[in-house]
């Protein structure tokens, strides 16, 4: 157990090794059990915000997500519908969930929205990018904690 | 003992790799995703617009061309009987280059050899225009790619970089067109990938298009850099798909939305 502990922390600290200069500094992060407990920002997103990314097609939750979007026709149905998650799940979970789902499962079809290593062949437009930034990620958070229900 | 179990063990590994392969009698055309409008557009000719190109292609096939003077229909006479069938079997094992070339390299290559004409551009007119003639003398026949035994180790690669994860989305093409072919991304219906009706009309491209293209707006779409044209990887994954689509039949000019 050890072991494996201190292969990870090494193949961790290859990837970062092996990160090409350039890349995006992404914000150090703290996970704790399943969750994300601290935003990656040091304070709290704004929750219109989040939910107007969400509906934009550009932030890519909805090809594969449907949720309590009536203005949007086209929504896809590869993943849970987001109605309920601010229920289901804590804020410190939800902002793992975005930041990297496959540290939860590692088969997961869920992008990793804040994670630039490990990646193959990716374009040269998106290239040592997260998909959203840091504070697009706590605006989701934000918004999604908020779907009760 | 030792050989039995390694047997064992290899079966059960290349179990969980098929598991996740279309059955052969789940396998579906994009047609049958579409609307019954789009449906009857490519079932009638003078409303499928992959018609004009095709036209195009039997004009593109009688003349001559080059430093040879020679046109298609020289070498070939009558497509109709001449290419019955050929469209079905690429890509093909191509001996000279010691690798696959698709339809559209198979014809820039006679335009090299035999016309002494320099190639056509991918996905100009013209080139379009003759695969699609070439190709819809087999509509209907059923796929036979990757007959060729010296062809297997490409059939393989073009299988590795189906299911490889790529991009900034991290996806393969297996994750959707494998594994989610009966659900929606957004609005578009996802479907297995089937590579049955190219060159094809799509409405979202107002223009015939070729499966390369459409291997690339994939690509772009999970966010990875895509292959360029007639690289050797995207003929793979053209090889790959027509294996995996064998024994369903050619539609080509096929319309999709
Ligand atoms: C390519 C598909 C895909 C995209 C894009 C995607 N997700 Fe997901 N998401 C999933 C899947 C599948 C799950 C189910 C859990 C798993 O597979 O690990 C999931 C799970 C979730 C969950 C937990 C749902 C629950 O209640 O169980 C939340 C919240 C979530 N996603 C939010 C988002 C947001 C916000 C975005 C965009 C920023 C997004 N997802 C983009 C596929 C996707
Ligand atoms: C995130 C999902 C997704 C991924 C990953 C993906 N595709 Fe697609 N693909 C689609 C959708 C959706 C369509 C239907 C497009 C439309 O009509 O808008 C499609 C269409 C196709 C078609 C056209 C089928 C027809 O009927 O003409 C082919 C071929 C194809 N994809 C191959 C691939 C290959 C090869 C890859 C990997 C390099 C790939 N796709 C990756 C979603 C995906």
């Amino acid at each position: 157990m050890a072991r494996l502990a201190l292969t990870l922390l090494l193949a961790a600290g290859l990837f970062a090794a092996c990160a090409p200069a350039g890349a995006e500094e992404l914000r150090p992060y703290t996970v704790v059990g399943d969750a994300i407990p601290q935003p990656l920002t040091g304070t709290k997103g704004d929750a219109t915000r989040g939910r107007t990314l969400i509906v934009e097609r550009s932030s890519t939750c909805i090809l594969c997500h449907s949720g309590p979007f009536p203005e949007q026709a086209f929504q896809g149905d590869l993943a849970p519908n987001l109605t309920g998650s601010g229920s289901r799940w804590t804020e410190g979970q939800l902002r793992l969930r975005l930041v990297d789902a496959s540290h939860l499962n590692a088969a997961t079809i869920m992008p990793s929205y804040y994670r630039v290593e490990g990646l193959m062949r990716v374009g040269n437009s998106w290239r040592d990018k997260p998909i959203l930034s840091a504070e697009q990620i706590e605006d989701i958070v934000a918004y999604l904690v908020t779907l009760r229900n | 003992m030792r050989i039995a179990l390694c047997i064992a063990l290899l079966t059960a590994m290349a179990g969980t790799t098929l598991a996740t392969e279309i059955p052969l009698d789940q396998r579906r055309s994009g047609y049958s995703f579409m609307s019954a409008d789009t449906q009857a557009m490519q079932d009638e000719d003078t409303a499928n617009p992959g018609m004009l190109f095709v036209l195009d292609g039997e004009a593109l096939w009688k003349r001559k061309a080059g430093a040879a003077n020679k046109a298609c229909a020289d070498c070939h006479d009558d497509a109709r009987v001449s290419m019955k069938g050929v469209a079905a079997h690429y890509p093909a094992f191509e001996k000279t280059l010691g690798k696959p070339v698709d339809l559209e390299g198979r014809i820039n290559l006679c335009r090299a050899d035999h016309q002494q004409a320099s190639p056509f551009a991918y996905e100009s007119r013209e080139l379009l225009a003759l695969s699609a003639y070439v190709a819809q003398q087999s509509r209907g026949v059923p796929i036979a790619a990757g007959d060729d035994p010296e062809i297997a180790p490409f059939v393989e690669k073009g299988h590795a970089l189906f299911i490889q994860r790529q991009g900034q989305l991290n996806l393969a093409c297996a994750n959707c067109h494998d594994d989610n072919w009966d659900k929606k991304l957004a609005g578009s219906a996802i479907t297995q990938a089937q590579p049955t009706g190219y060159p094809l009309y799509r409405l979202e491209w107002q223009s015939l298009g070729s499966l390369q293209r459409r291997l690339r707006a994939c690509i772009t779409g999970i966010r990875a850099q895509a292959y360029d044209y007639g690289s050797p990887e995207l003929v793979e994954l053209e090889l790959y798909l027509m294996t995996r689509a064998r024994g369903m039949p050619v539609e080509t000019p096929a319309v999709r939305p």
